[in-house]
């Protein structure tokens, strides 16, 4: 069978994995590492549920071969609270009801972190079209962006 | 049944309130477990082939390449199903899940792999050779009624006629509700309006895909784990299907990401079943979200036709429907439920709604969010706005003169109790939405919506633990936070704390039967079955008090969470707390709980009114919603964020069912945009913030006055913005979604003129 040999860091923590040459970074994570709350929506980076932050940037983790992710920093919805500690994003989707049935979540908490990362003030539209790549049936998107903006209100007085 | 309780006017401590849901924390740390999430030592990959044509006999499926690639552990076609032929529902529900002897739609399953793992699975589908017939197809709900239409069905013989009809069709039943004379009626009419609308298949567009692990085992017991809005429902079909004992198949349901009734019906779970069976290993399947959009959903695509008249003061004389609504392969009651729901918000005394099931080479239509309703309300109330406007009177004005109230006998049949629909109208006249300015190319729209709820059979189990704490187990999925509502009622019913309760979803061999989550019935049914089961836990908590204090059990009550002694003879005993009588149990009769096992009977009928303001770009016939409002009665919003999250995420489904949404077929009768990316649903940047009023009409079947409120919020949107957007161009839309080209066509035919 073979496979090709990875040393990544993922979350902070060095992780070596083998995985096949056509196997996803999303099937990576979920599959070999048990990282699972990467959702895979649709594995053609329409939905952006398997959202994770690579070197600095938001991708679908669905459109990274696990290979590629050899040297890189991941970051995953797993590392976004330190400890018992929830991240400000975290208690904000839960104050403001910002999800249902909670399965796009981890990819608009990681999308929400890269945008207020980038732009810790973002205006309502700026905000809507930074998770414009994340599809949520259940909520109608009202409440994210008001999770999103009181966190950001938080992240700055932090 | 007796409520125990005057329902109005009740003062309640945690129902009301806005606590932080118990399965929440799990869910934004990437902890809670959905359908794909959980695995089975020694479990194998199963991958579906589906058919390639609309519709086509299959003559031969030879399987032995695939069965003999290293790897592969089963192959499963129908002949390793039990054939149902003849046995109604169940054969249709069987042969959707897995062909038999046709493949009616691009995407039926007709043979299934096990195998080691995905790339195994997926070369062995490749070796499976299928040999078929093509036949010709219809994939158009017009198309399929015509004479001369392909048939799906050679005995297919229209139901609800009389007499049987001598020639087979592809109409499966005809449905006919309604009172009073409407031809008389439209004598008296000063105005009168007809027109045709039809309306595109849609897909519930859950972002989750069906996903399931299956575990049979030679000891005839079988596990499976799987994302459903009903895992006692999906036990009962799979064991019938597969003839395995109810009791002997423990279903477990995952976390559930999205189902909007897509997740009440069986997929490819009896496959992953036999799959395992044939294997004696556990099977996971999971769907692609192409197999998701080509083989599961949709709703219904539809064709009506409406005729209504009025007096010039507004008074409707007469109203008429004619639905006709697409099935995909095998009969359904849609149309039936279109029917149904049609004129139900208004007060009327000649009223007339027939309804077509109409086959087709498509997928089997599933439930899609108050079922069947969108589409009425999209021609009933686009005609009720022309209409409105023909005779001068303000739409709303209109709707009000004409609207159902207590004691209304409705067009579907039953009399009307206590109901919301009148006072939606109110709050949306006076609501400030109404009054705003518009601008350049803006338009306004408004609708109303009406959907029945469901009730039906729930189960629930109340333990108390030593400490005190009570562990609530539910049998119905919790879809968008019931358990944070169950919490919440079973904390108000017992007077303790929201945060001493913890409420779980029970798999199917620890609680009894429940339907499913479906008919907006989870929180009006579990919580109607909390409340019983807290109160039966109560009548043995004052058992074990009046014991602790050696007093008769009738001087013991229950209040603010703590048994109290009445009357002066007990002056002196303090109030024993839930924890204090807990801490006893051991020695005073052992564990106390409380179960309760019911109909829930008296689902009140839900009712709102939206209105909406668009933007039309007459250059390219984008249309933007610029703002929203949804007005709807709760009956008792027991936690109201999680009420305004269910109004939102049905406006904003209903907004892109509007707008864009749409099965598009090609020819060949194939699905041409199984994906996100050309089934495009709202994104964030496509919408605005949706407000939410909340209306409070106590349903008097209900303990605490509550209705269900998940479905209702999907049936105005359609209307509402169609009436807008046809506000906005001046040419009255009538067919869904108004995409673009649409509407530019409709502007282009204006001009025209």
């Amino acid at each position: 069978m073979g496979g090709i040999a990875v040393t990544t860091t993922i979350n902070g923590d060095e992780v070596d994995f083998v995985c096949h040459a056509e196997e996803t970074l999303l099937d990576v994570l979920r599959d070999r590492l048990g990282l699972t709350g990467a959702k895979e929506g649709c594995g053609t980076g329409d939905c952006g549920a398997c959202s994770v932050i690579m070197d600095g940037r938001v991708v679908c983790s669905c459109l990274v071969l696990g290979a590629e992710a050899e040297g890189k920093k991941i970051g995953t919805v797993e590392g976004m609270a330190s400890g018992d500690k929830l991240h400000p994003l975290q208690t904000k989707f839960l104050e403001h009801a910002a999800l249902q049935c909670g399965v796009c979540t981890p990819g608009f908490l990681i999308a929400a972190k890269a945008l207020l990362d980038r732009n810790p003030d973002p205006s309502e539209e700026e905000i809507r079209y930074g998770l414009a790549g994340n599809l949520c049936r259940c909520t109608g998107y009202d409440k994210i962006v008001r999770a999103v903006q009181d966190a950001a209100k938080v992240m700055k007085g932090a | 049944m007796t409520l125990g309780a005057d329902f109005t006017g009740q003062k309640f401590k945690s129902v009301g309130t806005r606590p932080l849901r118990p399965d929440g924390v799990d869910k934004v740390t990437g902890r809670a477990r959905y359908g794909a999430d959980f695995n089975m030592p020694g479990q194998l990959v199963g991958r579906v082939l589906r058919s390639p044509h609309a519709h086509a006999k299959i003559k031969k499926i030879d399987t032995s390449r695939a069965e003999k690639l290293k790897g592969v552990k089963a192959v499963i076609t129908a002949a390793d199903l039990p054939d149902l032929t003849g046995g109604g529902d169940m054969f249709d529900i069987l042969d959707n899940c897995m062909a038999r002897k046709k493949a009616f739609y691009d995407g039926h399953a007709v043979a299934a792999v096990a195998a080691i793992d995905a790339p195994t699975a997926k070369k062995a589908l490749k070796l499976i050779k299928v040999d078929y017939e093509v036949l010709p197809h219809v994939t158009d709900v017009d198309e399929a009624v015509k004479p001369g239409a392909p048939l799906l069905h050679k005995h297919m013989f229209t139901g609800g006629v009389e007499p049987k009809p001598k020639k087979p069709s592809n109409i499966a039943n005809r449905c006919q509700y309604g009172h009073g004379d409407t031809e008389a009626g439209f004598k008296e009419a000063d105005v009168i309006i007809e027109r045709s609308y039809r309306t595109e298949q849609t897909h519930q567009g859950y972002i989750e895909p069906h996903a399931c692990v299956a575990s049979v085992s030679p000891d005839g017991t079988a596990e499976m784990w799987v994302c459903t809005q009903g895992h006692f429902v999906y036990r009962q079909q799979c064991a019938e299907l597969l003839g395995i004992d109810v009791s002997k198949l423990r279903v477990t349901s995952s976390e559930i990401g999205g189902g909007f009734g897509g997740k009440t019906h069986i997929w490819a779970e009896p496959l992953a079943l036999a799959l395992s069976r044939k294997a004696n290993r556990p099977v996971k399947l999971v769907m692609s979200r192409e197999e998701v959009f080509r083989a599961s959903g949709p709703t219904s695509a539809t064709s009506v036709d409406v005729k209504l008249g009025a007096k010039k003061d507004g008074t409707i004389t007469a109203a008429e429907a004619t639905l006709r609504y697409s099935n995909g392969p095998y009969a359904g009651m849609w149309a039936e439920l279109g029917a149904m729901t049609s004129f139900a918000c208004y007060d009327l005394t000649n009223v007339k709604t027939v309804g077509y099931e109409v086959l087709v080479n498509r997928p089997k239509v599933a439930a899609y969010r108050a079922p069947s309703a969108p589409m009425a309300a999209f021609a009933i109330e686009s005609a009720m706005d022309e209409l409105a406007q023909q005779i001068g009177m303000d739409p709303v004005k209109f709707r009000i003169k004409n609207a159902a109230k207590e004691g209304t006998k409705s067009s579907y049949g039953p009399v009307y109790g206590p109901i919301g629909i009148g006072p939606t109208l109110e709050a949306s006249l006076k609501h400030p939405h109404m009054k705003a300015k518009l601008g350049k190319n803006q338009g306004r729209g408004m609708a109303c919506g009406f959907w029945f709820n469901f009730g039906g059979q729930t189960c629930t189990d109340l333990n108390i633990g030593v400490d005190g704490t009570v562990a609530l187990a539910v049998g119905t999925v919790d879809v968008g936070g019931s358990r944070a509502s169950l919490s919440l009622v079973c904390a108000e019913e017992l007077g303790i704390p929201y945060e001493q309760v913890k409420a779980v979803v029970a798999d199917t061999s620890t609680l009894g039967h429940n339907d499913m989550t479906d008919g907006s019935r989870g929180t009006f049914s579990s919580s109607m079955a909390t409340i019983f089961a807290a109160r039966n836990a109560i009548k043995v908590l004052r058992e074990r008090a009046a014991q602790m204090w050696d007093i008769s059990v009738d001087d013991v009550v229950w209040e603010d969470g703590q048994a109290k002694a009445k009357g002066q003879k007990h002056g002196n005993l303090a109030p024993l707390s839930l924890k204090e009588i807990a801490a006893a149990a051991p020695n005073t009769g052992g564990p106390i709980a409380g179960h309760s096992e019911i109909v829930a009977d008296g689902a009140g009928v839900s009712f709102a009114t939206h209105i909406c303001d668009v933007e039309v770009d007459p250059e390219t016939g984008a249309t933007r919603v610029v703002r929203y409002t949804v007005v709807q009665d709760a009956g008792k919003a027991v936690h109201p964020s999680y009420v305004e999250g269910q109004y939102q995420g049905g406006a904003a489904q209903g907004i892109g069912w509007a707008l864009n949404e749409e099965y598009i077929y090609g020819k060949d009768g194939r699905l041409q945009n199984p994906g996100f990316l050309d089934y495009r649903i709202p994104v964030c940047s496509d919408l605005p913030m949706i407000d939410t009023q909340i209306l409070e009409i106590p349903n008097p079947k209900h303990p605490y006055g509550v209705r269900g409120v998940g479905e209702t919020s999907i049936v105005p949107p359609l209307a509402a913005i169609a009436n807008a957007v046809s506000n906005a161009v001046g040419v009255r839309m009538t067919h869904i979604p108004m995409s673009p080209p649409r509407i530019l066509a409709a502007l282009e035919k204006k001009k025209a003129h």
